[in-house]
């Protein structure tokens, strides 16, 4: 059963992050991915570039519409996701809870919809 | 050859005994309530087609469950999923088989299972307690919304979401692990006593919405005390809805209300009370207090103390301190106040109101609570005052004419 993990994140905090902290983090984002790996469970991983540098697209009734982002304005934006294989929600609110990102901001963990289901 | 009577009978009472093992055991092999519900829903109904022609047969419940494995294998069929479903179905008739030979429970661990489903944080917790009637207890949608005064086409539109996520996000039929097992079983005690108070504050209401509702919960508390015994706090809870329940019959005098202070102890319910104290003292050597066998020794206290004649309102008082510690509420602190203000100290039981005044405004007691202090504190125009309030914020119309009494009383 597959799940994503959708991290959100004070993007200003992030910003704010001397050298050592983010050397810090980095190490934790690493330790992390290599864990799922090695439980097999890493499926695929991203972090993502500040929302600020997204684009927002609307094609309703053939009217297509671009816009700059963010997409809501919030505190926290999403700022990378894990794709995951293990064998429930329970084991996926583990991994997620082991997130660095759960530290500090928050992580949603949605199941993908298997349409063959 | 039985009577079509006799079997539809026989079908009634094995669907109020075993539904909710039989429901937990197809759960959770299909880790599907609503299809496991369904498939058994069509077992019944076979059931009263075929026993009064074909007889009943030796084992009812492994028919039942025979028969509701046929249909998931049916169902299964035209799903992707049959392959991984498919290994548990099968094994489901070797447990239908020992289930025919055993008198005693085989699956215990089920619906264990069912309960920490239907109380997975992940599901809203305002639907654990509803989820759980209608998965363990077979409750209908409309007798749940009736309880819980909401449309009934809402509530079954609030359940039938909550299933679909239990498959859709995979919630596991497990018991969860050492380290989540405290604050999962605390979710579904939770949602168990939520049914109960419901219960409880609906029971003499005219239209009596959730009558029973007492009843099931504490049959569901009685469940859980029998598969952990080892968790003290699941008997806690029983034990405090025994002594509550023990109380029941004293709580009214034809329609009039009776507070507790006034009531006829020869009307309590004397084994439901020792029943509740056994177990009380059971969980007390388990030496893992917590909020439920706080309350439970609070009632205790009560219930001994007016039986005898004289009530303990310094211990009284110490309990709901320890209460207020360990699992803090407005309802807490107010039953603090009032056992204050019970023990002579109107002074210092006002002052603790005063405390909690911006957070208890449209709470009820907290207003009868006012009105007893101020009236002991010859504050009669303050103590009238409170009882309007009170009067107001009451949903009980024997709860307002007692209060309307007591006020009527003042100087």
């Amino acid at each position: 059963m597959q799940y994503m993990l959708a991290l959100y994140e004070d993007e200003n905090a992030f910003m704010n992050l001397n050298e050592n902290e983010m050397g810090e983090l980095m190490g934790a984002y690493n330790a992390y991915t290599t864990s799922l790996q090695e439980a097999g469970a890493f499926v695929a991983g991203e972090p993502l570039e500040p929302s600020a540098t997204g684009a927002i697209i609307r094609n309703h009734a053939d009217k297509m519409q671009v816009q700059d982002g963010p997409f809501v304005e919030a505190k926290e934006h999403l700022g990378g996701f894990y794709l995951i294989d293990v064998l429930d929600l329970d084991a996926a609110i583990d991994w997620a809870a082991q997130c660095p990102c759960a530290k500090t901001g928050t992580v949603e963990v949605r199941p993908v919809w298997n349409i063959g289901d | 050859m039985m009577r079509a009577e006799d079997s539809y009978t026989l079908a009634a009472e094995t669907a109020r005994t075993s539904y909710s093992r039989l429901v937990a055991i197809l759960a959770a092999r299909t880790r599907d309530v609503a299809l496991a519900e369904d498939a058994l829903a069509g077992a019944f109904q076979a059931a009263l087609e075929n026993w009064p022609k074909s007889g009943v047969p030796r084992s009812p419940e492994a028919w039942l469950l025979t028969t509701a494995r046929r249909t998931l294998i049916d169902g299964a069929r035209h799903e992707a999923v049959r392959e991984k479903v498919m290994p548990d179905l099968t094994m489901l008739t070797e447990e239908a088989h020992r289930l025919r030979d055993a008198s005693e429970e085989l699956f215990p661990d089920e619906r264990l299972k069912l309960l920490f489903v239907c109380a997975h944080p992940a599901i809203d917790p305002s639907m654990h307690t509803a989820l759980m009637l209608q998965s363990v207890l077979g409750l209908e949608a409309t007798h749940i919304a009736r309880a819980f005064v909401v449309a009934p086409a809402t509530m079954g539109q609030r359940l039938v979401r909550a299933k679909r996520k239990i498959k859709a996000a995979q919630i596991p039929f497990t018991i969860p692990e050492k380290d989540q097992l405290l604050q999962r079983i605390t979710a579904v005690l939770d949602a168990i006593y939520a049914a109960f108070s419901t219960g409880w504050d609906e029971a003499f209401t005219e239209t009596r919405k959730s009558a029973g509702l007492a009843d099931e919960a504490i049959w569901l508390a009685r469940l859980v005390v029998q598969l952990l015994p080892e968790n003290a706090e699941a008997k806690g809870l029983l034990a405090l809805m025994l002594y509550a329940q023990s109380r029941q019959e004293a709580r009214r005098n034809q329609a009039a209300y009776i507070p507790l202070a006034e009531q006829d102890t020869s009307l309590w319910d004397r084994t439901l009370i020792a029943d509740a104290e056994t177990i009380l003292r059971a969980a007390s050597t388990l030496s893992a207090p917590g909020r439920f066998q706080l309350e439970a020794a609070i009632q205790s206290a009560h219930i001994s103390g007016l039986v005898q004649g004289s009530v303990n309102w310094p211990a009284i008082i110490q309990l709901y301190e320890r209460l207020i510690q360990t699992a803090p509420s407005i309802g807490a602190h107010v039953a603090q106040a009032s056992a204050v203000a019970m023990a002579g100290r109107a002074d210092d039981a006002a002052r603790l109101l005063e405390r909690i005044s911006e957070q208890a405004d449209t709470y009820q007691p907290y207003w009868a609570a006012i009105a007893y202090v101020e009236r002991s504190r010859s504050n009669f125009e303050a103590a009238r005052a409170a009882y309007n309030r009170a009067i107001e914020l009451s949903t009980d119309p024997a709860v307002k004419d007692w209060l309307g009494v007591k006020q009527a009383e003042l100087a």
